[in-house]
């Protein structure tokens, strides 16, 4: 199949044939900790704050200050380790990234080089319905580094150093992944099991999770790959998959016209939908790392691994698993329930409240998701308690309101009068009639008014027993119990 | 005799007896000062006013009969690479020539504690490179003995301020002798704890796996006495050591029977100065004629110690020394036009040769390529270094030896050599190197009337054996 790609850096369009090629990929993913303060000082780690705010003379730089490792940065680090199927380094240690940049005060990043505190772990994702593992390389802690503020008063770029310090942890995948639908399938994974175990909040417009991914491109079914480039400034997951589509094409490109890759990183233009060149291999910088003497080695205990290991929340291809077999939920529906741990714990409330959980499901993707979508909010903060959607799923279930009346209640709910479900219904008067008595004088009120239909049914048009269901409702006001009225019509059709 | 010309222990007793009050002795030390300063140039910066004041404070407290600590009183210098809250701390550079810290170093908070009074910041090798003063960007300390002298480095202007009392004690930082050389060449006691002992926390590092701060005193009671307050963990230094509370001045006994000294042939070998051989070898005969046990033996990795100790410090001092960038604080350069700029020419303009030279030096040794040959190799020699010391003190409860090859030498006699230089710290590199505690006390005099000093070196954490040996040695 021939396909059309934009070749953005020669400007026209030009038709190769990509089913020759295999492209490979790599993912760099740093992710800001949601420890409260930073990784080797007391300042916050909050978001936003008046410039240069969030910030003291350990974290930005000043001289005689040294850095004294915040024990919760090496917890919520072996917390994704684990999560992520990683051996655990018992003892790891961090390096100097020497490098001058004016967000970078001290001149060097606080890292981990040779012993990251991480290492050989794994994840598997699903792509059209097929599972495949990724490895993961490493997982180690590090600094973020502060903000360049250009031409924020007048001429000049200035320095806000409240990021300066908030800790990092830095995931490197192995190039397993061999299109851009893998790669941001996998980031989405990790960014779904950064959120479950709480350590981020992995918020890519605020910089909590960023995204670097390498790109290469070699025959299809060859073992060797092809040089590689490393690409920079993606900010979202959309962007993602666009700047690797549009890296495997120029590849392609290149490639298939006789030319070489070279090795270089690359800026990714989300706007414009193309990259450039930051820098060659040949200017490729020198970070001289060498092991940071301010600070010991971090040296953790089996007993210290084993206790955060067993104190993991349930992680969502375990939850998806027992969705499945436990509750009998689709797959579809599974997956997108168990997405942020937040709907899956609402579900699991409701359920535990008594709700059908095949019930609660659809109730959660259906009206409450339309909900959240509409005004923007989280699980969290929807006025319905799982409390009452399992008390709105048992009324509907036990046939006291109809599904109709059933959504109604549901907005009622939405305006937090705090009233209960059973109150609602009753000053709704929406309890459902299910008088047998009450119901057979409406069907023959109905029958005494169709006797056509009745003439149709005789004749074999059983559909007709559908619009006659439909009249009685009517006739109730929709207050009806539509299993009774069937009944009853059938019973007196057939006599 | 001037108030000045005491010791802390002396004036702290004085105090008590109402024989001084704290205003007397901080008014002598500064008339010794005015007397003095324009030939030693031991400061870089007095807080005079602010030192009367506190004496007066002290005194009110003294004559309330409240409780005071005991060296409440007591004028101090101290080196100006220890950063003082609201008080300049230049390193002696151009660099750092107005960045006025806004926060005390640990240090700093232990003297303020217990109500020390600082006098001044005093002079060194711009960061603390170098072994004469002479590479201060702004004056050259000269030797309170001889002013055609250096008074040792990088410490000099700690070492000479306590030399002509022109303080009572100093405290100075001592990376590859820095505290113990000046303190040779001075004729004071001068102490190099055992590596995290003393808080680094603002001190302005060099190189910061072999930096330590130390007492600079005139005798050793002194500096069992600053020990027990500036030493301690601290948990904004994560390299400090936690440590049972000690009173170092326990130490203090006339008595070294059945005490083994160790003399390595290395410390007594070529390029030792044969004056300071003798003067060292007699104040041994000295020890051992009290009664304890002399021994040569030799430790051949120390002759590495002078290329291992360069690569290490001027590794670590090049990233260290990164983050003076001009952006944040510190020089910069008015010449510069653009970010490269600004990297390149305050770098050139803000930092001396010597400074440089180890910066450059220390870039080398970590660039890719060169890193296995030099960085690792010196990190894997350290370990040898340590392990010889291990093995020394199974056999040895100090060892023994020349604080410097030669005493005090001529201003400028060494600055165009660097080399040359850097073999003045050959006694004192393997030291730091080890980790291990040293003390330098002067033991008498060469031909010249300078200062010969003996160096003491104890296992790690016996800084009382040591303490112990050099209080033997004194009169």
């Amino acid at each position: 199949m021939d396909t059309i790609y934009c070749v953005p850096e020669i400007g026209i369009m030009l038709e190769v044939d990509s089913m020759e090629y295999e492209s490979v990929i790599g993912l760099e993913i740093h992710s800001e900790l949601s420890t409260k303060t930073k990784i080797f000082c007391g300042c916050t780690t909050e978001f936003g704050g008046d410039v240069n705010t969030h910030c003291c003379p350990i974290c930005s730089g000043m001289p005689g200050t040294l850095p004294v490792m915040n024990e919760k940065v090496v917890e919520y680090a072996v917390k994704a380790g684990l999560a992520m199927n990683c051996e655990i380094s018992l003892f790891s240690k961090q390096d100097r990234k020497n490098y001058f940049y004016p967000d970078l005060p001290k001149a060097y990043q606080i890292s981990q080089y040779d012993l990251p505190i991480c290492k050989n772990g794994y994840l598997d994702i699903t792509v059209n319905n097929e599972v495949k593992r990724i490895g993961i390389t490493r997982i180690h802690v590090e600094e973020d580094a502060g903000k360049l503020l250009h031409n924020a008063w007048g001429n000049g770029t200035l320095v806000d150093m409240n990021r300066c310090g908030v800790p990092l942890i830095e995931i490197v995948t192995e190039p397993d992944m061999r299109s851009a639908e893998e790669a941001k399938a996998l980031l989405e994974k990790i960014r779904t099991i950064l959120r479950y175990i709480d350590v981020s909040d992995c918020k890519m417009q605020e910089g909590s999770l960023r995204c670097d991914v390498n790109v290469s491109v070699m025959p299809k079914g060859s073992t060797e790959f092809g040089t590689r480039t490393e690409m920079k400034n993606i900010s979202s997951f959309s962007a993602t998959e666009r700047a690797i589509n549009t890296e495997i094409a120029r590849q392609i490109n290149v490639v298939s016209e006789g030319g070489t890759i070279s090795q270089e990183t690359r800026r990714w233009d989300d706007e414009k939908g193309e990259s450039f060149v930051m820098r060659t291999k040949e200017d490729a910088q020198d970070y001289r790392y060498f092991p940071e003497p301010d600070l010991a080695p971090i040296v953790l205990t089996e007993e210290y691994v084993e206790n955060i290991r067993k104190n993991l929340p349930e992680l969502p291809d375990k939850k998806h698993a027992r969705y499945l077999s436990e509750y009998g939920l689709s797959e579809y529906d599974t997956t997108l329930l168990v997405q942020t741990k937040e709907l899956a714990k609402f579900f699991e409330e409701a359920v535990s409240y008594g709700a059908l959980p095949k019930a609660a499901s659809n109730w959660i993707l259906g009206d409450i998701s339309k909900v959240l979508n509409e005004r923007g909010i989280t699980i969290e903060e929807i006025e319905i308690t799982p409390k009452q959607l399992a008390e709105l799923i048992g009324e509907i279930s036990n046939g006291k309101i109809s599904n109709t009346a059933g959504k109604t209640v549901f907005e009622e709910m939405l305006l937090n009068t705090g009233k209960s479900v059973a109150e609602i219904i009753e000053e709704k008067g929406l309890a459902q009639v299910s008088d047998e008595g009450a119901i057979l004088e409406m069907v023959k009120k109905v029958l005494s008014e169709n006797a056509e239909s009745i003439e149709a049914y005789k004749k074999g048009k059983t559909n007709v027993v559908g619009f006659l269901v439909g009249k009685v409702m009517k006739e109730s006001q929709g207050k009806a119990n539509p299993k009774i009225i069937n009944q009853l019509i059938v019973e007196e059709l057939n006599k | 005799m001037e108030w000045c010309e005491y010791t802390a222990h002396e004036l702290a007793e004085m105090y008590r007896s109402k024989k001084v009050t704290v205003r007397e002795v901080v008014e002598s030390v500064y008339r010794k000062i005015e007397e003095r300063e324009g030939v030693v140039k031991a400061y870089i910066s007095l807080q005079k006013e602010e030192a009367l004041k506190q004496a007066d404070e002290i005194q009110k407290a003294f004559d309330n009969g409240e409780e005071l600590p005991l060296l409440a009183g007591i004028p101090v210098a101290v080196k100006d690479n220890i950063c003082t809250k609201g008080v300049a701390t230049t390193c002696a550079s151009k660099m750092l020539e107005n960045f006025v810290p806004p926060f005390d170093a640990t240090v700093m908070d232990k003297l303020h504690e217990n109500r020390c009074i600082v006098i001044g910041k005093t002079n060194l090798d711009e960061f603390a490179m170098g072994g004469s003063t002479e590479n201060s960007a702004f004056c050259k300390t000269t030797n309170p003995h001889n002013a055609e002298c250096v008074p040792g480095g990088s410490s000099g202007g700690s070492a000479a301020a306590v030399s002509a009392d022109e303080a009572i004690f100093s405290l100075g930082s001592d990376t590859g002798g820095s505290i113990r050389q000046p303190s040779s060449f001075c004729g004071v006691v001068g102490l190099k704890p055992t590596y995290g002992t003393v808080s680094r926390y603002g001190l302005i590092a060099f190189a910061s796996s072999l930096d330590q701060i130390g007492p600079i005193t005139k005798d050793v009671t002194d500096a069992a006495l600053v020990m027990n307050v500036i030493s301690g963990r601290d948990e904004k230094d994560s390299t400090s050591v936690e440590l049972e509370k000690k009173d170092y001045t326990k130490a203090l006994v006339k008595d070294v029977k059945g005490l083994k000294i160790g003399l390595p042939k290395e410390f007594f070998g070529e390029g030792i100065h044969e004056e300071v051989k003798s003067v060292v070898m007699a104040a041994v005969k000295e020890l051992e004629a009290k009664g304890a046990i002399v021994e040569e033996f030799s430790m051949p990795v120390i002759e590495h110690a002078l290329p291992i100790y360069y690569i290490l410090s001027s590794a670590e001092a090049s990233s260290n020394l990164s983050r003076f960038d001009g952006i944040k604080y510190g020089y910069r350069s008015p010449n510069a036009k653009n970010l490269n700029e600004i990297y390149e020419m305050s770098r050139s303009e803000g930092f001396g040769p010597e400074v440089k030279r180890r910066i450059m030096l220390g870039t080398y040794v970590l660039s890719s390529g060169y890193y296995d040959a030099y960085y690792h190799k010196a990190l894997k020699a350290r370990t040898l270094v340590r392990d010889e010391f291990n093995k020394a003190f199974e056999k040895y409860d100090v060892i023994i030896g020349p604080t410097a090859p030669m005493t005090a030498f001529k201003i400028g006699e060494k600055s165009g050599n660097p080399v040359e230089m850097y073999l003045a710290d050959i006694c004192t590199v393997p030291v730091n190197i080890a980790g291990v505690p040293a003390i330098s006390v002067p033991v008498g005099f060469d031909k010249n009337k300078m200062p010969v000093g003996m160096q003491i070196i104890g296992n790690i954490f016996e800084e009382e054996k040591i303490l112990r040996v050099a209080y033997n040695t004194e009169k």
